[in-house]
């Protein structure tokens, strides 16, 4: 119950992790059963239709459910403390935005089980995606459980913006602001264009399936080509909602190994809101084969390539942070180092992508599977690994096993490069993507059983890590408040775990690290900036885990309007829209329970702080 | 301009090396690697450069934190506060201004290569006009100068430009014969695509599918046949005067016309929208474009033998398409296998 209805942002961030893990082990689930089906030709392991649902889910739970929750779970749990801050802006809202991803990645998964799962690829392309030409409940379930997944992600972005424009501690200017701060603002600002888009994009799909809307089938005057714009206008700047949280992770996990100050942090923070800005600009490289024309394809082209450049910038500032520091190979660090090279080959092919011509050839084969998982798992994954790793005893108060912790990191980049690397080969050699087999004797066969396994490598570092993470929950919480020793931020100046309203006084920022800052100057904590006083603190809440279970049955409810039921009442309840009706009344029932109702949250006295 | 070709000049050869390094990859037929034509040709020469950028890059990032990681590593005992250094101007601006100068040195050949790419040959009068249609999951090509349709088998002359209109009559399909050019989608009436491409040299081409488009989408390949002038105009010729055949067996023959020709089209009839020309289907490269008719190769067998497993059972073959069980419709297993034979011999000269 205390979990259901918490408001506290260290606790959706372990709500987070954990739904998150669940639905990354689902994804994974999904990948290796695709990787054991192209293990060899004309495999018969699964069917045609299983596969694009496979391969379907695997991208849009990867991407929607698996990594952006981990996202936010490092966001939330460390957010407050770097800016110092006793919470977010709204935590009701925060616990809402929780509720709403999960009720959407829930109703997604209930595909499986209720009759098809969505098969028209993560990208969901019109056509293939309108009733016509995937007849089951699947792309509705991918629609609606979007939507309300998305609603969450969005609810996220629009707190995190508001608690890092107006909660930061004295002092601390935007320009002293950590580097995962200003990713995760960034991110945020990218959440708050670049959703909306897809949320539209949604809406038209949905309309079209279950309302016989026209949006994108020609023959009622639509346009196919319309949903491939809406959906990369979103999902190009979804990578860099993906990866510049990354982005921050690094640059406080090398700085931290290396007891340097961040190299270049203002041609850092330059170079975030630069690829923020050219990340818009860039959606129709997904779409050079689409028939745009030469005029588009040459601009698109060349802003595409202009991306390397602040990327190219961020690389080698982490280099030069290292130049001259004492580089210490820590788990998260190892995570870290592994980042820069892998990274750096999604790169580089993500250049070579973006000529147009070369595109051509690229584009929907296996060398574009190679260099988004490069760039995904290369950079994301093993960014988050590193970030886990880091913060983990910030968040439990426990130190996860180094040497497990080593070992992870080896299995799963070795498997990880075993994987990759040869699609790009594959891609080259003429394999498509997205096909469930493939005919023997086009030199497919030993680079398709190589990367099968180093899917399975990837799979033995997963387990290596939930088994660490398993050994290390039943050890006793006594990590201390700066485990690493070098710790250059806020969140390493209050105990591990953190007390639940954070910062006992409001700590005073003297400079860009403070916590290293003060150190230096020979202090062992931070001056605070205010007397000790009453913290006030939110009360928790059902309302939001309620309000998402409204919209988790009103989706269902619409989805199934227009369905025949063997039972009559059933049929009477769906086709009628009561049950859609009935979601609403529980969701907009709450919004008035809240609105009506006025809690003014409870206060920590002075006493009470002081006894700890 | 003059530092870009500079800069081209350095890396020539290098990329000369990794060209030779590369065509090693994969078959001739189907590799992006060993282009065939002069569109996959200038394709692969844009892959070349940026790859050839793209690995100094590699080398050098590497090279750095190879270093960094071993020289700077820390060692026991090692305890002094390193000098923070806030970060160094010329060192920033340099690594701006190296990727901005390689970015131009890619940018420059792409635009020229894009815009070449845009000139469809359309309006050239020398150019064969094929209007390609992209069906679940089969490919049709239209010779709208020749009035002739076929499937599966795309035959065009050496060395003339082939100008292609694409379209689909479902959902969406991409267009790809890797070895002679990049690939180009199929859109839905109303948003015809244009392109063209030549193959200086005689051969068959693996073509494919590349744009998710059902359950069979990995199945959705087509040959590209590669023939001399005067083959092509003999093909022409007797796609264009077709003998009206039928199986020799009456209650077969009728058969055929009753259950078959609902659908599909043969000889002289009107090409038909939902079903792939039979017109000479013995003589095509493979039936259902995936079942090989070459029995000289181990994943081949012979045209009768496919039609056979195809005709037997279609899904099993290529899921989800259109095709109706034969058996379904009422043909018993020696009418299916008769129907076979007579296909199997129904060949263009």
């Amino acid at each position: 119950m205390d979990w259901i209805t918490t408001v506290d942002h260290k606790k959706i961030a372990i709500l987070y992790l954990w739904a998150g893990g669940l639905f990354f082990g689902i994804g994974g689930l999904e990948a290796i059963l695709i990787r054991i089906q192209l293990i060899k030709p004309m495999n018969t392991f699964l069917d045609a239709q299983t596969f694009n649902e496979l391969i379907t889910m695997h991208g849009t739970t990867m991407i929607f459910l698996g990594v952006m929750p981990v996202i936010f779970a490092l966001m939330n749990a460390v957010i407050p403390l770097q800016i110092g801050a006793r919470d977010v802006a709204f935590p009701f809202l925060n616990s809402l935005g929780f509720w709403t991803f999960l009720f959407g990645g829930l109703l997604l998964n209930l595909s499986w089980v209720m009759g098809g799962a969505p098969d028209a690829g993560w990208t969901a392309y019109t056509p293939l995606s309108g009733k016509g030409y995937s007849a089951t409940h699947g792309v509705d379930f991918y629609t609606i459980g979007l939507q309300i997944a998305g609603l969450g992600t969005l609810i996220g972005g629009i707190n995190f913006l508001a608690t890092i424009i107006t909660m930061r501690a004295p002092g601390m200017s935007f320009m002293r602001m950590p580097m995962f701060a200003w990713a995760t603002f960034i991110t945020s600002a990218i959440i708050l264009f670049a959703f909306p888009a897809v949320t539209v994009g949604l809406v038209l799909l949905t309309f079209d399936r279950i309302l016989d809307a026209n949006f994108f089938n020609v023959a009622g005057g639509g346009n196919p080509v319309l949903w491939q714009h809406i959906f990369w206008i979103f999902g190009h700047p979804e990578v860099y909602i993906l990866i510049l949280p990354a982005f921050g992770i690094i640059s406080e996990v090398i700085p931290t190994f290396s007891r340097k100050r961040l190299f270049g942090y203002s041609s850092m923070v330059f170079a975030t809101i630069l690829i923020a800005f050219l990340g818009f600009m860039v959606w129709a490289h997904h779409m050079f084969t689409t028939g745009l024309g030469p005029v588009a394809n040459a601009l698109f082209s060349v802003s595409t390539m202009l991306i390397a450049v602040p990327t190219g910038i961020k690389i080698f500032n982490w280099l030069f942070t290292m130049w001259g520091g004492q580089v210490r190979f820590t788990t998260p660090n190892l995570f870290a180092a592994g980042f820069i090279p892998t990274f750096t080959m999604g790169g580089v092919t993500g250049v070579m992508l973006a000529s147009a011509p070369a595109d051509f050839q690229f584009h929907d084969t296996y060398f574009v599977v190679a260099h988004f998982h490069y760039v995904i798992v290369g950079g994301l994954v093993l960014g988050l690994f590193a970030g886990l790793h880091y913060w983990w005893p910030k968040m439990f108060g426990r130190m996860l096993s180094e040497t497990l912790g080593k070992w992870t990191f080896w299995t799963f980049i070795i498997g990880f490069h075993l994987t990759f690397f040869v699609q790009h080969f594959l891609g080259l050699m003429g394999m498509q993507r997205r096909v469930f087999t493939y005919l023997p004797n086009q030199q497919f066969d030993t680079l398709n059983l190589v990367s099968t396994v180093g899917a399975f490598l990837m799979g033995v570092g997963m387990i290596i890590f939930l088994v660490n993470v398993f050994l290390t929950s039943r050890r006793p919480a006594d990590a201390p408040e700066d485990p690493w020793e070098d710790g250059r931020t806020l969140e390493w100046t209050i105990p591990s775990p953190p007390p639940e309203y954070n910062f006992k006084q409001t700590p005073l920022v003297r400079g860009l690290d403070a916590f290293w800052k003060e150190k230096m100057a020979g202090h062992k904590g931070m001056t605070p900036a205010e007397p000790v006083g009453p913290i006030h603190m939110p009360s928790a809440t059902i309302l939001p885990f309620l309000m998402s279970v409204g919209i988790f049955i009103a989706g269902l409810g619409f989805m199934f309007s227009r369905d025949e039921f063997s039972s009559s009442i059933m049929s009477f309840l769906f086709n009628n829209y009561i049950v859609t009706a009935l979601g609403l009344l529980i969701t907009f029932g709450s919004m008035l329970m809240r609105s009506l109702f006025d809690d003014h949250g409870w206060h920590i006295e002075p006493e009470e702080l002081e006894g700890r | 301009m003059m530092k870009t070709w500079q800069a081209g000049k350095r890396l020539l050869p290098m990329t000369a090396a990794l060209g030779l390094l590369l065509a090693g990859c994969g078959r001739e037929d189907l590799s992006v690697l060993r282009p065939q034509g002069p569109v996959a040709e200038s394709s692969y020469g844009l892959m070349k450069l940026s790859i050839t950028i793209m690995i100094v890059v590699l080398l050098i990032v590497f090279s750095i934190a190879a270093y960094v990681w071993i020289r700077f590593r820390r060692k026991k005992d090692q305890n002094e506060i390193p000098e923070q250094v806030e970060g160094s101007f010329k060192l920033e601006v340099l690594w701006t201004v190296i990727p901005l100068i390689l970015v131009i040195v890619l940018a420059i050949p792409t635009v020229k290569v894009v815009f070449a790419a845009g000139n469809d040959h359309s309006d050239d009068k020398d150019a064969i006009k094929v209007k390609v249609t992209g069906h679940q999951y089969w490919w049709e090509f239209e010779y709208t100068d020749y009035g002739i349709t076929t499937a599966q088998d795309l035959i065009i002359p050496t060395g003339k430009h082939i100008a292609f209109e694409l379209s689909t009559k479902d959902v969406l399909h991409s267009f790809w014969v890797p070895s002679l050019a990049g690939k180009m989608d199929t859109n839905p009436d109303g948003t015809v695509n244009r392109f063209s491409f030549s193959a200086p040299n005689e051969g068959v081409y693996r073509g494919k599918c590349a744009e998710l488009c059902g359950p069979s989408h990995g199945f959705m390949e087509f040959k590209v046949k590669s023939v001399s002038g005067e083959a092509f105009d003999k093909w022409v010729a007797s796609m264009k005067a077709p003998e009206s055949v039928m199986p020799e067996d009456p209650v077969l023959a009728e058969k055929f016309k009753s259950q078959c020709l609902s659908c599909h089209a043969i000889g002289s009839m009107p090409a038909s929208p939902v079903a792939p020309s039979l017109t000479g289907i013995g003589s095509r490269e493979s039936v259902a474009g995936i079942l090989l008719n070459d029995d000289t190769r181990e994943d081949g067998a012979p045209v009768l033998e496919n039609l056979k497993t195809w005709l037997h059972d279609p899904q099993s073959v290529k899921p989800g398409n259109k095709m109706p069980n034969p058996k379904d419709k009422g043909l018993s297993d020696e009418e299916i296998d008769g129907i076979a034979e007579f296909l199997a011999g129904y060949t263009l000269d």
